[in-house]
């Protein structure tokens, strides 16, 4: 079954909610039963990773606004956007981390989130600003067709 | 509660068991927790994450943390994480390169510390 449509939600800035945003973008995208599981997994992965970002930027910003999560379920592909108010960022400065075997790597708990969406999701498109930050994330359905 | 905790011991090792998921929400949890036994003398730890049904940067980062604290109190930490899907968090972000990824608590334990 395809189906088309978009699903928008309103979330608290707060950690408590991205199992909510997991749950809901997992159970929309399983509405398509081309998508297999591990690719779904994948997705709630991403928007995780986008979500969290989204709440550390509006709690580090002082902004209290809900973020929202919007979900456009096309035929083939879904599209997340995740939105937030915060003060933005340069997604071409992030730090680098040192080498993984390096023991400095342990001194840095975060800065692998963006690489991961980058990494799960088939798109990643990050527009940032003063006024807030767009995570766009697709993750392409396969057809009968396609090999993978 | 998402992520909720139970500890075990297997002398010299304490098995820290994580139920739920280790995000945001739960990597608050798990940095307590291990500041708690590694105050106690409790420096070699087992994390369990048999049970543990999601991942994210985020708790990576709780995990580098509690490697680092038990590190610097000269202890140690290993993992138990059979479920395929969390292993895939861990090599998507070369953390297999840093940590030994165990099947069981009998494995981790019987590991060279």
């Amino acid at each position: 079954m395809t189906v088309e449509g978009i699903v928008e939600l309103l979330v608290p800035a707060r950690p408590e909610y991205l199992q909510l945003v997991r749950a809901v973008v997992g159970e929309a995208a399983a509405v398509d039963s081309n998508l297999d599981p591990e690719r779904i997994a994948d997705l709630r992965l991403a928007v995780s990773e986008a979500a969290t970002n989204a709440i550390e930027a509006q709690v580090s910003s002082g902004v209290a606004d809900r973020i929202v999560v919007r979900c456009n379920l096309a035929a083939a592909q879904i599209e997340i956007e995740v939105t937030d108010r915060g003060t933005g960022f340069d997604p071409d400065h992030v730090r680098s981390l040192p080498d993984v075997e390096s023991p400095e790597r342990l001194e840095y708990e975060s800065g692998l989130g963006l690489s991961l969406m980058r990494q799960l999701a088939d798109e990643t498109s990050i527009e940032t600003g003063i006024d807030g930050t767009a995570v766009r994330l697709v993750v392409r359905i396969p057809t009968a067709g396609d090999e993978t | 509660m998402h992520l909720e905790f139970d500890r075990i011991s297997r002398d010299p090792w304490t098995v820290l068991v994580l139920r739920g998921d280790l995000d945001m929400a739960g990597a608050p949890g798990l940095r307590r927790e291990v500041a708690q036994l590694v105050a106690a003398g409790d420096n070699r730890l087992v994390l369990d994450l048999s049970a543990v049904d999601f991942i994210d940067s985020t708790g990576l980062g709780a995990v580098i943390g509690a490697l680092r604290r038990v590190r610097s109190h000269d202890g140690d930490l290993v993992l138990v994480c059979p479920e395929p899907r969390l292993q895939r968090v861990f090599e998507l972000c070369d953390l297999d390169r840093v940590f030994e990824l165990h099947g069981s608590v009998a494995t981790a334990v019987g590991a060279p510390a």
